[in-house]
């Protein structure tokens, strides 16, 4: 099997598939297991948040890949997983609106204005929309690559407010918020190291390859 | 009951009647077996969740309410010292040791002292009472708690004049609570009420809920039930009721003082300052169901209300 058959006919579908897992699981759950809790709105909330941001993440640790393993094919996955986190992006919010708000617009209005963790959280979703949109290769060229390439730098502030978004929602026990925040940060610090390192390498490289790495 | 908000204006019924009077009508005592043998039915060892309590006092306090499922109460729970995730403490308060069990009297009573869990009850009759529970996380329950009044208990060690608060402090013991192993709050949990809210009849002091001894998660073997308020003043597992001069300070006051504060009345119109008050999920009805409205003082402003008159609840949280 040729390099480019085995991307696209084994290694794809695998990771879309692995990224429907948590999806699969949640619903699992739901219909057949039956273990949502007494309180299964706050529970399907919390693990579709749970799962955009952790995706998201995931999807910034494809550029470090890159340049660690020295393979460009991690690459080739990025786009689908951006995608999948937006993807559990929109389930959180469809959940939010749906079971949590019961399409109260009045109170999700206020919500999103009055209550700073789900401004955020809307500012979040609204870049990741933003990407998703412009996600398809034809976009890059319509927007032409420089500008189509800062507007994906805009990756960053979504993953650090989604994980804002998380931790200004805590009472108490930051834990499991700030392991995630520590995996984006050591992951932030890895770009500015390396653009410290090696400005122009960092610049070759992004010359060199057809699809932006930073993004 | 019939509990209804009323006006402010004709919330004068509870004071124009004298007390006694007015609770008489209110609740009529059913059925008063003693509960004197509860000590020695218990066996020792673990807590026995489950357990039934004898000689329960029916109330006519929340009839009409729906009650949540005993598996939703048991199960969907915050109490940080068995870990913070809501089914934590129903997973790691199984084997939670409650006997033997004794609270520490303290502070300004005429009689202070160490008192056996058993003592501590055994004078009173145990009654059920169904509450309404809110949670400052803005979900409620409604629960058939099996308690003693709170007054019953202060008025037996006999508080001095000097006592204007009543401090009440959780078990510390890393080894039984395992969520206290990481200082997530202050251990020990600490809360505190004034004296008048106190002596309030709606006070419990509670030992079990759907008439069995209270589980773990649910603060076995004592707590505190002041249903006008939110959730988290209602302190688990109490080993010290303290009566001091000066207002006590609480736990998640201590956390975040602007979030929480002393009185942490159950309010609709006074949001926590990153979530509405304004309405309340009721848990156990499922994924697709509306939000409740939440009701001032959690439907007890008749009873409650008159102890904050002249007070600004947006200042006093
Ligand atoms: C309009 C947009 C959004 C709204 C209204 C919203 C709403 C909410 C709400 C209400 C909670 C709190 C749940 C609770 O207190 O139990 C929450 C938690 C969370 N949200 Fe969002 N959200 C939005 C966007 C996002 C986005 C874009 C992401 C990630 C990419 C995200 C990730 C999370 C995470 C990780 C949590 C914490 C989950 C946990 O406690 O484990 N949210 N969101």
């Amino acid at each position: 099997m040729k390099r480019e058959t085995a991307i696209r006919r084994v290694a794809k579908p695998v990771i879309f598939a692995v990224c429907l897992i948590p999806l699969a699981w949640i619903a699992l759950r739901a219909i057949v297991i039956g273990d949502l809790g007494a309180n299964p709105v706050e529970t399907v909330n919390r693990f579709l948040g749970d799962w955009a941001m952790r995706l998201l993440i995931v999807t910034l640790m494809v550029s470090p890949l890159v340049h660690l393993s020295g393979s460009s094919i991690p690459v080739r996955f990025r786009r689908m997983l951006g995608l999948f986190a937006f993807f559990y992006a929109t389930l959180h919010i469809a959940n939010y609106v749906v079971a949590d708000q019961f399409f109260n617009w009045a109170d999700i209005w206020a919500d999103i204005v009055k209550r700073n963790f789900i401004t955020i959280g809307m500012l979040t979703f609204i870049i990741l929309l933003a990407l998703a949109v412009t996600s398809p290769k034809a976009m890059i060229k319509r927007l032409g690559g420089k500008r189509w390439r800062r507007l994906h730098q805009t990756v960053y502030i979504a993953a650090i407010g989604s994980v804002f978004h998380y931790i200004m929602m805590i009472k108490a026990d930051f834990l499991i918020a700030g392991t995630h925040g520590a995996v984006l940060a050591g992951l932030l610090i890895y770009r500015v190291i390396r653009r410290m390192q090696k400005p122009e390498r960092a610049e070759n490289t992004r010359r060199r390859t057809p699809r932006p790495l930073v993004a | 009951m019939q509990i209804k908000i009323k006006k402010a204006s004709h919330i004068s019924e509870a004071e124009v009647t004298p007390k006694h009077l007015f609770m008489n009508r209110r609740h009529f005592i059913q059925a008063s077996a003693a509960a004197g043998a509860l000590g020695s039915i218990l066996p020792p060892g673990k807590a026995a969740a489950g357990m039934k309590l004898p000689g329960i006092t029916q109330t006519a306090y929340g009839n009409g309410l729906e009650q949540t499922k005993y598996e939703d109460v048991t199960s969907y729970n915050n109490f940080y010292e068995f870990g913070t995730g809501k089914s934590d403490p129903a997973n790691n308060a199984q084997n939670f040791q409650t006997k033997p069990w004794q609270v520490s009297i303290e502070g300004a009573v005429a009689k202070p002292g160490v008192v056996d869990f058993d003592d501590l009850i055994k004078p009173h009759k145990l009654e059920e009472r169904i509450y309404r529970f809110r949670c400052v996380e803005a979900w409620s329950m409604v629960v058939p708690w099996v308690g003693i009044p709170l007054a019953d208990v202060i008025k037996r060690f006999e508080p001095t004049s000097k006592a204007k608060y009543v401090a009440f402090e959780t078990l510390v013991d890393p080894e039984r609570m395992p969520g206290q192993k990481r200082a997530i709050l202050n251990w020990p949990y600490v809360e505190g009420l004034r004296m008048d809210e106190a002596m309030n009849p709606l006070a419990l002091l509670a030992v079990g809920l759907y008439g069995e001894e209270l589980p773990g998660q649910n603060g076995a073997p004592i707590r505190l039930v002041v249903p006008w308020k939110y959730g988290f003043k209602s302190i688990k597992s109490i080993v010290a009721i303290r009566f001091v001069e000066k207002m006590p300070p609480t736990t998640w006051n201590m956390s975040a003082s602007s979030e929480y504060g002393f009185y942490s009345n159950v309010n609709p119109e006074v949001s926590h300052p990153r979530w509405s008050q304004a309405k309340e999920r009721v848990i156990g009805q499922g994924y697709f169901s509306a939000k409740k409205e939440t009701l001032k003082f959690n439907g007890y402003a008749e009873e409650v209300a008159s102890l904050y008159s002249g007070m600004d609840l947006a200042k006093y949280y």
